[in-house]
């Protein structure tokens, strides 16, 4: 495989209101790692949506192999060795892996007829040559995500890419997914190929990448070489200050149990059993995380918790009280402050104001309405006083919702629901895509909480937030807890195990 | 610049670029004039026609009167769009629920022989509450069974009507003498005053005071948005019923609540032309306009004052477009095109753009086309 160098000069794409990317300069080389790091907003997807065709650049010039060159479209890109690994995978869960594979440069025999014998023969080359152990024709709604994604590398890998961009890869993996995705980089690379890494994790680009370039604002703010460098020199790079990477924490001194589960079962729409007999007690100043890889049923439980779910069988308890068949605004009243997953589809209405947010869950008490009338002076009065309180980055809070970043759309969210006399908190997901600044405030307000009595329950698939979190973690897989641990007493990789629905070996002797 | 005015600015560009296009229209349609290879005569009818429609819309009371007669009935059924839009639903059932008010207006209107003071507002009453029986159905049945309301809506229209046909010709609505679907006459003490009724009786000024309950209801529609839990209620459900439903609000019951509302709405519109324009009811006495109201509420981006501009300008359209035809040749169909221009230029924001070169401009239409999403 010849070598290739390919280099983005003084990119620069601006959109209404914002630079997006500012006179970007970036370059990489086949049998090469490079991390692109940056916050969530800092410019990264445009960057790559440039690279990859799908954005015309403002300013600045494309170059391989010195030539400059330009990309119109994907197919532009793909043609000159440019592959993608998209987040979201686009694969068609009812085909066979041989059959995604060649979708849209299906081998044909005579006569135009699709010739799935080659399908299978070149994915098999694929997966032997760099170890990817894919069956062609396994249907990829049977295979786990880890596998899924490998099936994307193979469709990126068959249309001959010479660099191979994979944007937050790891975010839907588990940590031993995880590293065996590495091994497959590491592979690529022996194999002559480049590749772009795209990520928010400190930890990975540290320990995949030759070079590291930190994007903050649009703008290249350093590069770093891994082996001299530190997670909290990139972290000070990404932010444009020192952060505080672990979380600052008393040990828990917990006291009596405010919320209680007693073998609570959530079975969906489609009969199946999404959350499997989930029994246990989080007591009155502890902060219990419960980890696990997305999708095992985590978010049917806080659903449940927080009365937006039918529970099917079991109870649970608030204070004593049985709360089980409560609605959302009963168990709101009974002090349950909750920050949902998803905050733009859930946790605000991005269309209103961020005055009308603050009191999205609250516009019925005394204080902001009588009857029917609302007290907009009083809400209005409310919201300058949260938006002052909890730091909430905004010139005026009649402004929409949807002009805030993430990370202070989160604000509103955490103001809203801790500024209030609460007894527990539940917490889903509370950094999903907030930057560095963000977390490290979240993080502290969470541990305020738990300081001042509450109890507090925090999901999270991020392992790191777990472990630096949580007084006690439970481990949720396939619907059930099967773990319930102190994370002082495990490892990264024993719970990383529980995740992936085994059991660390010295548990099990 | 601000959000509203820029959302102004861009519905009076629609409405610029509908009257250029139909000026084209009514330049190669003018085929003696092209026919003669003369095109100053051609455009010399475009002048005609739009000074037609100006001077048939605004050019003299009884040109007024009539903008405001149109607008009138647009006003209330474009409110009942309007309504259902804030809340997430696309409401197509407004010609139904004003023939329910229609019915239940009229029932009241000829029934009973009480004082105008209280006869007026009794019949009104009667038919808000009959177009927001008739409103919340589909409500319901979204509430309960998940139907889209699209589908029901348009088909309750057609309920409606059959059965407003049949009402007509039973012997409590039936006037003596017909045999047809006419109704008998409301009492003179259930009418709506004539608005210019203080100029003394002429009977070329048909407009009523249903316009007065227009505005009334548009300030009620703005009050109940601005100052009410219900409207933030439904407001939120309109925006994200996912979060309306975390933050605690019973938004199933809103639907029909919403729906009820918008119902009132257009029932209202059905009870003023019984009771201010007609005197009677037909069974075609909503005609287009729980269609047309779609459109006013398009244009009018469901603000209240936005909906009461955009039924004015209708009524406008419709009045200066008899005007029109009457000073040239052109046929009173032409304001159907120009309408449906206006609305295709709203609802393809970026040949506007493009035509007017507006760069880089963000185009919300928020929740007006939200009620699609089902």
């Amino acid at each position: 495989m010849h070598e290739m160098k390919f280099e983005l000069r003084g990119i620069t794409k601006r959109f209404p209101g914002v630079v997006a990317n500012d006179n970007v300069n970036l370059s990489v080389e086949t049998g090469e790692v490079l991390a692109l790091i940056g916050e969530n907003g800092a410019g990264k997807s445009t960057l790559m949506n440039v690279l990859y065709g799908l954005y015309r650049a403002d300013e600045g010039e494309l170059l391989i192999d010195g030539q400059a060159t330009q990309f119109s479209s994907p197919a532009d890109a793909i043609a000159a060795g440019i592959g993608m690994v998209h987040q979201h995978f686009m694969l068609v869960p009812v085909m066979t892996v041989a059959e995604n594979v060649v979708l849209g440069v299906e081998p044909t025999g005579r006569f135009g007829s699709l010739d799935i014998d080659e399908a299978r023969r070149m994915v098999r080359e694929v997966s032997d040559r760099y170890h990817l152990e894919l069956d062609p024709d396994a249907i990829i709604e049977d295979l786990s995500v880890g596998v899924r994604q490998r099936v994307e590398i193979v469709k990126v890998l068959m249309r001959d890419a010479k660099i191979v961009v994979f944007d937050e890869p790891t975010a839907v993996l588990t940590p031993s997914e995880i590293l065996e995705f590495f091994g497959i980089v590491r592979s690529l690379v022996e194999a002559g190929r480049g590749v772009i890494f795209i990520t928010h994790k400190l930890k990975e680009a540290l320990e995949i990448a030759d070079r590291i370039n930190v994007l903050r604002r649009g703008k290249v703010v350093g590069e770093a070489l891994p082996k001299n460098t530190s997670e909290a020199a990139i972290a000070e790079m990404m932010v444009g200050r020192p952060v505080l990477l672990v979380v600052d924490k008393a040990p828990a001194t917990p006291r009596e149990a405010m919320l209680t589960l007693a073998g609570v079962s959530v079975v969906d729409p489609d009969g199946r059993t999404v959350v499997d007999g989930a029994s246990f007690e989080v007591r009155v100043g502890e902060i219990v995380c419960v980890a696990g890889v997305q999708g095992n049923g985590q978010t049917e439980l806080v659903e449940a918790i927080a009365g937006l779910r039918r529970v099917a069988s079991g109870s649970i308890s608030l204070g004593g009280k049985n709360i089980t068949g409560d609605s959302p605004r009963e168990r709101h009243a009974a002090g349950m402050a909750h920050i949902p997953e998803d905050r733009q589809r859930q946790g605000l209405v991005t269309e209103l104001s961020i005055t009308e947010n603050l009191v999205l869950t609250r516009y019925h008490d005394a204080e902001f309405s009588q009857g029917i009338r609302m007290k907009w002076d009083a809400a209005a009065a409310k919201s300058q006083e949260l938006v002052a309180a909890y730091d909430i980055r905004t010139t005026d809070p009649s402004q929409l919702a949807s002009t805030l970043s993430g990370g202070n759309q989160q604000k509103v969210i955490v103001a809203r629901e801790l500024s209030r006399n609460i007894r527990v908190v539940v917490a889903a997901q509370p950094t999903r895509g907030i930057d560095v600044g963000s977390i490290e405030y979240v993080h502290a307000q969470i541990v305020k909480e738990r300081d001042a009595g509450r109890a507090v329950l925090v999901v999270s698939t991020e392992l790191d937030e777990v472990m630096s979190l949580a007084d006690r973690v439970l481990v949720m897989y396939r619907g059930k807890i099967v773990a319930d641990v102190d994370p002082k007493k495990v490892s990264h990789m024993d719970i990383g195990l529980y995740m992936a629905g085994s059991r660390p070996a010295a548990v099990v002797a | 610049m601000n959000e509203t005015l820029k959302s102004l600015r861009f519905t009076l560009l629609a409405v610029v670029a509908a009257l250029f296009v139909s000026a084209f229209i009514i330049v190669i349609t003018d085929i003696e004039a092209l026919g003669d290879g003369n095109l100053g005569k051609a455009f010399g009818t475009v002048g005609r026609a739009y000074w037609g429609l100006f001077k048939g819309s605004f050019g003299s009371l009884r040109a007024i009167s009539n903008t405001i007669t149109g607008a009138t009935p647009l006003l209330l059924a474009g409110l009942a769009v309007s309504a259902a839009f804030k809340a997430g639903l696309f409401n197509i059932g407004a010609t139904g629920q004003m023939l329910a008010g229609a019915v239940t207006g009229l029932f009241v209107g000829f029934a009973f022989q009480l004082p105008p003071i209280i006869h007026v507002p009794f019949a009104l009453l009667a038919s808000a509450a009959g177009g927001a029986a008739f409103g919340a159905i589909p409500g319901v049945l979204k509430a309960r069974t998940g139907a889209h309301e699209v589908i029901t809506t348009i088909m309750l229209n057609g309920i409606a009507s059959f059965t407003v046909l049949w009402l007509l010709k039973t012997q409590l609505f039936k006037r003596e003498g017909r045999d047809d679907a006419i109704s008998k006459f409301v009492e003179d003490s259930a009418k709506l005053p004539k608005l210019f009724g203080f100029m003394g009786n002429r009977i070329d000024l048909l407009a009523h005071t249903g316009f007065i309950v227009g505005l009334l209801a548009t300030f009620a529609f703005w009050w109940l948005l601005r100052k009410t839990t219900l409207g933030f209620e439904m407001q939120a459900t309109g925006f994200n019923q996912e979060a309306a439903r975390y933050a605690g609000m019973r938004t199933k019951s809103l639907m029909v609540t919403s729906m009820a509302i918008a119902g009132a709405f257009a029932g209202l519109a059905g009870g003023s032309e019984v009771l201010g324009l007609y005197g009677y009811a037909s069974a075609t006495v909503a005609g287009d306009i729980g269609f047309d109201a779609i459109a006013v509420a398009l244009l009018g981006r469901s603000t209240p004052i936005g909906t009461l501009v955009s039924a004015l300008l209708f009524g406008a359209l419709q009045a200066g477009g008899r005007q029109m035809q009457v000073d040239t040749d052109v046929p009173i169909d032409l304001i159907i095109v120009l309408r449906a221009l206006i609305v295709m230029f709203i609802a393809a924001p970026l040949l506007v753009k493009a035509m007017f070169r507006m760069r880089g401009e963000a185009t919300s239409f928020g929740q007006t086309f939200r009620g699609w999403g089902g």
